[in-house]
């Protein structure tokens, strides 16, 4: 058990012994020969322990003394050329990453009269009819079994008027209605919040495509102009396609990918 | 407006001729209402003594007088109780037909292009590119002539001699290169000195120096170099900018003209490397400078016929007289533009006061250029406009709307009625000085353009871009 800070307090009182510093050396110098003695002498278990020590304590110097050393080192990195060549007079400004400028709208074009897309997720699960509407029972007696609500997040266009209760049939929750979606750029790898144009296509039926039914895999129409992407002829795009990643009606929220 | 022939002495209007500079040619005239360019025209032949008829365009308070004179005061609203100012500038007697199509898209470069330039004499292209190299391309039959390489890293800036015998590269490692464009070899060693990338390159006019000897590279380093080509070396380093040097101008008076990130643009003579004035006036980085005789220094003695010249004297005189020609009476006049969204017009060779101040734009200046008349400057800028100054006072004149993206690079062409500028909305377009509106939309390029050259004969529209291929775009 250690009785205090007697060598301590007694440096602190009466000062070093004059010779402490010339043993403190001699002792430091030996140190290391000391443990090379050690290291060439120790076996079995205790010298295999031991080689793992030093070589781990030698690694985190060695890691040390190249990060003291780094604003001085040379790096070859800079010297090679890099992708992305600019001009001089954008060489000292600040780049955003930005899409690459989308040649392929006549090849958009060309998929959407086929109506087919190459989609992140080409297949999905099937969904049932009883699975996407909920039954109303209406009339007096509740007797009456006509009219369906829908259990899934849709999409309302902005000019959407309500049809009087007796002839709406289905029932589209405002609870479950979304205008935004958060989108995802493959290229960019970044994620924008944007408003959702229209729903292009419900892989579950032109009925929900029709009645705006976002489900896990629909392909959305969704307003790209904050992105800044360009045409080939210098126009600014603003709507693109992105197919919903997520089931929207348990997360509370649209996940896409951009078709690009 | 209809014209009373009965009323002529009391419809008539007291008109003063003056020119670009506000000198006036004469006593004021009594001119009648019905008078138009036409007959304007035929008077100034006479009063200049023209043995050729010049063109010439009127203006009163900067509009541009179309139809007879009566209807343009009426309808402008100008007061008939003061002498009229009309304003008469003369007009290149060639005139440059607009390009429409492009004509060619040659690939070859592997990265984007950077900088394209044709010749002063625009028999020739050069281009340089990310991938490392400098190319020379035939534009007579639209196909890559030679690939020189040899630089280390991108070639950011490249620039043609006066004379055409040479082509000077510099690169983001700092070195510069010669090379001959007749045969695609490189001239002797690089030149190296400069620590960091080269910004901007600068030869000596050709009415000072014929055949061409000396350049002048500024550098992210912040010096600015004069090197000699057949010593092979640096003759005269000059340093004081603190910070990047972004622009570097070789004016026919022998001085050469320096913009730097220090917001300073500094005035060097060219014999000693002497500091002689400091413009200060930006609140931040100035990006460009631009000459009032830029177009004449860049092309030397050649000229829109395409005459070729026997010996190095005989191209000096020739090129002394246009740039007298050119720079008329007036001051060398300088124009820069800056980060901070505004412009300076100065006149560098008497004054380290600015002449006038442009404010305008909304995002920074990314280029300015003088028209090769010197009467118009155009300015390029992120907020995705080109505008138009007075060349003589710095009052602005229009704004050119259209591109969707940030202006990067413009060019005038040599009659000075035509303007095109590249964008990184991948588009150029071309601008109608006299209309003052769009006139070709030119789509084609798939990416950003970083570079747009227009050649002196007018002939043909060079731009180089993100998309890696060279365009050119013809009538």
């Amino acid at each position: 058990m250690p009785q205090g800070d007697h060598i301590d307090l007694h440096r602190k009182r009466h000062g070093y012994r004059p010779d402490y510093f010339e043993r403190k050396r001699k002792k430091d110098a030996r140190e290391v020969h000391k443990r090379a003695a050690f290291a060439q002498k120790a076996l079995g278990i205790k010298g295999k322990m031991y080689a793992k020590k030093r070589y781990s304590e030698k690694a985190t110097m060695k890691k040390t003394l190249a990060m003291h050393s780094e604003r001085t080192n040379r790096h070859k990195a800079d010297d090679q050329v890099q992708d992305g060549a600019v001009p001089a007079y954008l060489l000292d400004r600040e780049q955003t990453a930005r899409a690459k400028v989308l040649s392929n709208t006549i090849k958009q074009k060309r998929k959407e009269k086929a109506g087919k897309w190459e989609v992140p997720l080409p297949k999905v699960r099937p969904i049932a009819e009883d699975e996407m509407f909920r039954v109303l029972r209406t009339g007096k007696r509740k007797s009456k079994q006509w009219k369906r609500m829908v259990t899934k997040v849709t999409f309302v266009g902005p000019g959407f008027t309500r049809k009087p209760p007796k002839y709406e049939r289905f029932i589209r929750p405002m609870g479950l209605r979304f205008t935004k979606a958060h989108v995802t750029h493959p290229e960019l790898k970044c994620t924008f919040n944007l408003d959702i144009i229209g729903v292009k296509k419900n892989p579950n039926g032109p009925m929900y495509t029709s009645m705006g039914v976002i489900t896990k895999g629909t392909i959305i129409e969704v307003n790209v102009s904050e992105l800044g992407l360009v045409t080939p002829a210098g126009k600014v795009v603003w709507g693109k396609y992105a197919q919903v990643t997520n089931n929207p009606e348990n997360d509370g929220c649209i996940n896409g990918v951009l078709l690009v | 407006m209809e014209t009373n022939p009965l009323a002529v002495p009391a419809n008539n209007i007291i008109c003063s001729l003056t020119d670009p500079e506000n000198r006036s040619l004469g006593p004021p005239l009594d001119l009648p209402q019905d008078a138009g360019p036409k007959e304007l025209h035929l008077l100034i032949n006479t009063l200049l003594q023209n043995e050729e008829k010049l063109p010439y365009a009127f203006y009163i308070n900067d509009k541009e007088l179309v139809g007879s004179l009566g209807a343009h005061l009426k309808q402008n609203r100008v007061s008939v109780e003061q002498v009229l100012h009309i304003v008469y500038q003369p007009q290149a007697i060639f005139r440059i037909k607009p390009v429409t199509r492009c004509s060619a898209s040659i690939p070859g470069h592997s990265e984007a292009v950077l900088s394209v330039q044709f010749s002063p004499d625009s028999t020739k292209l050069a281009s340089g590119s990310g991938d490392t190299t400098v190319r020379f391309w035939d534009i007579y039959t639209q196909t890559p002539l030679f690939t020189c390489t040899g630089h280390k890293n991108w070639v950011l800036c490249i620039a043609w001699s006066p004379d055409g015998k040479m082509l000077l590269s510099g690169s983001k490692d700092g070195e510069l290169r010669l090379w001959e464009p007749t045969t695609g070899k490189a001239i002797g060693n690089p030149f190296t000195g400069h620590k960091k990338w080269i910004t901007a390159v600068a030869w000596e006019p050709a009415h000072l120096q014929s055949p061409s000897r000396r350049f002048a590279s500024a550098s992210k380093d912040g010096d600015i170099r004069i090197w000699d080509t057949t010593l092979h070396k640096t003759v005269m380093c000059l340093s004081g900018h603190t910070l990047a040097v972004t622009c570097v101008k070789w004016s026919g008076e022998g001085f050469i003209y320096s913009s730097s990130q220090d917001c300073t643009i500094k005035v060097w003579e060219t014999t000693q490397g002497k500091l002689i004035r400091e413009l200060k006036g930006h609140g931040h980085w100035v990006n460009t400078l631009a000459l009032s005789t830029e177009y004449v220094l860049r092309t030397g003695a050649f000229d829109h016929t395409g005459k070729q010249y026997n010996s190095a004297e005989q191209m000096k005189e020739a090129a002394l007289v246009r740039y007298k020609a050119a720079k008329g009476e007036s001051q060398e006049r300088l124009v820069s533009g800056s980060d901070d969204f505004t412009m300076f017009l100065w006149e560098p060779g008497t004054s380290k006061q600015p002449k006038a101040r442009m404010t305008g734009h909304q995002q920074l200046v990314n280029h300015v250029y003088f028209s090769p008349d010197g009467r118009w400057i155009a300015s390029a800028s992120f907020d995705k406009s080109v505008k138009l100054w007075d060349g003589y006072t710095g009052k602005f004149l229009a704004t050119f709307r259209g591109h969707v993206g940030p202006v990067y690079q413009i060019s005038w062409s040599a009659d000075s009625r035509l303007l095109v500028s590249g964008s990184k909305d991948s588009t150029m377009k071309m601008w109608d000085m006299r209309t003052q509106k769009l006139r070709e939309d030119l789509p084609g390029h798939a990416d950003e353009v970083f570079a747009v050259d227009w050649s002196a004969d007018g002939e043909k529209v060079a731009s180089g871009g993100r998309d890696r291929v060279l365009k050119l775009w013809m009538s």
